[in-house]
């Protein structure tokens, strides 16, 4: 038995990307009345080139740089037990100490919530921020704990065959988001 | 990046390892060595499974720097010693970890006597088994903390100069370091008294000197093993004062070595007998570091054997 996936379709293009990006960092000025005490935290993968595209847009509407972390959450995951073999395991890093300070927390999509889970847990162990907000490209719904988005670029339907593929210019080479689907065969 | 992935049950040595097996486990350590960094030093990576302490032989900084790591990854650690167990009232190896297996271990860590009794239990455990040490065989964990202390130093292993200095013959240490410092690359040198190398260790693709002044000159990490104190009784050498004579590293000695070398030590030292205090003590000297550096490295193996064997999703 192979699993493929098959594209269904574009869902967002390199221009309507960016287009989101640029409101959801408004978004984010907005919620925080400015860009003081803000710090973006890119949850790695692909939160990581989204967290750096919105400090962009900031830097950009502001004229204020924004600081920027990452985040590995491979060592908080609870489903280490029934994956094989262990994920590499990458780092995380904060420019600024995170107490008193409004953290953006950015990835991709949003599904189950466990991944955003395992990022407060993260967090939890480095200090005691101010608030923590989540950012994230796609909201593809599915969850399985009670999370959601603070600033959502983009809300879509989807089936559990479904998968979103989201790709960055600095990570994938390219801008967009696409549709595929799972079959087994 | 490290390439390929770990799919291996157990850790029983260097030898059996590939070179990007290696490096994986060192590019997952530096990620280790983080946690040590915070103001908590904790992670849940490993909550709910059981680690098994097996040691057959005294130990404090290996079963130490164990015990921290499983504590650092949220594991349940049991520790057991041969004395006062079962062992000594006639039961076997086998049998003993039969035993344990019936309490659903997901890791065994296991030093013995006995070159091959971690091999041993992996053939027939369902359990991970980590080797810390068989006999006079291998040590894996410590020639991993060792070349990933050389990686911090260094950057690199590849095409740098080595010399192990001592009892080579004795030393599990060095085995397990020849295996894996050739794999990745550097060029090793092994010296000690006759009596204390053993025959055709060339072989193992090392050059052989008998004079300690050849085999550091030149070198970019200098690391000295113990002199067993208590082989003595089987007169391998006159004395500790006539060894350190030949063989101990004193400051005049580490002149013929690179300038920017690095001493290293897997511990314990004798002091005035395999190295001088003023070296073990000094600006190139990383023996401490040694000892953080292995939570880190234990910290990875632990980490990547409990996903190993299990299903996919």
């Amino acid at each position: 038995m192979s699993e493929t996936l098959i594209e269904k379709g574009t869902l967002l293009d390199a221009d309507q990307m960016r287009r989101i990006v640029r409101r959801m960092a408004g978004e984010i000025v907005e919620r925080n009345a400015g860009v003081e005490d803000l710090m973006l935290v890119g949850i790695r993968t692909r939160g990581v080139p989204l967290a750096e595209a919105l400090a962009e847009e900031i830097q950009t509407m502001e004229g204020a740089e924004v600081p920027l972390g990452t985040l590995d959450i491979t060592l908080y995951r609870d489903d280490l037990s029934t994956i094989a073999p262990q994920p590499v395991v990458k780092g995380t890093h904060f420019p600024v100490d995170l107490e008193d300070r409004h953290i953006v927390l950015c990835d991709d999509v949003l599904y189950t919530g466990r991944t955003v889970r395992a990022a407060l847990d993260h967090l939890a162990d480095y200090g005691r921020p101010k608030a923590v907000w989540l950012a994230v490209l796609i909201d593809r719904g599915h969850r399985e704990l009670p999370i959601q988005g603070d600033v959502v670029g983009e809300t879509v339907q989807t089936s559990d065959l479904e998968v979103i593929e989201v790709s960055f210019l600095k990570t994938d080479g390219s801008e967009r988001v696409r549709l595929l689907e799972r079959t087994v065969s | 990046m490290a390439a390929g992935t770990w799919q291996r049950k157990d850790l029983l040595g260097i030898a059996e390892l590939s070179a990007d097996e290696i490096r994986l486990i060192l590019e997952t350590a530096e990620s280790f060595s983080q946690v040590a960094e915070r103001p908590i030093k904790k992670v849940p990576t490993l909550r709910g499974k059981t680690v098994v302490n097996l040691f057959f032989e005294a130990s404090t900084r290996t079963r130490s720097s164990f015990e921290i790591a499983e504590k650092r990854l949220s594991a349940d650690g049991l520790n057991f010693s041969s004395s006062g167990s079962a062992l000594s009232k006639g039961e076997s190896l086998i049998d003993t970890a039969l035993n344990l297996q019936a309490m659903a271990p997901d890791l065994i860590v296991i030093r013995h006597g006995a070159p091959g009794a971690p091999h041993l239990l992996a053939r027939r455990l369902d359990a991970g088994v980590i080797n810390a040490g068989d006999g006079a065989h291998e040590h894996p964990t410590q020639a991993l903390l060792d070349a990933y202390t050389i990686r911090q130093h260094k950057g690199r292993i590849a095409g740098l100069k080595i010399a192990i200095v001592g009892d080579i013959e004795h030393s599990r240490v060095v085995r397990s370091n020849i295996h894996l410092l050739t794999k990745l690359g550097a060029e090793v040198t092994v010296a000690g008294p006759l009596t204390m190398l053993p025959a055709a260790v060339d072989r193992l693709g090392v050059r052989v000197c008998h004079r300690l002044e050849d085999a550091i000159a030149g070198a970019d990490v200098v690391m000295m093993l113990r002199i067993q104190l208590e082989r003595q009784s089987r007169a391998l050498f006159p004395s500790t004062r006539e060894y350190f004579q030949l063989f101990g590293l004193t400051r005049e000695r580490l002149k013929a070595a690179a300038e920017d070398a690095i001493v290293m030590h897997p511990g314990p030292m004798n002091r005035g007998v395999e190295i001088a205090s003023d070296v073990a003590d000094g600006p190139e000297s990383v023996i401490l570091e040694q000892v953080a550096n292995g939570v880190a490295v234990r910290m990875a193996v632990l980490y990547l054997l409990s996903g190993a064997g299990e299903e996919g999703v």
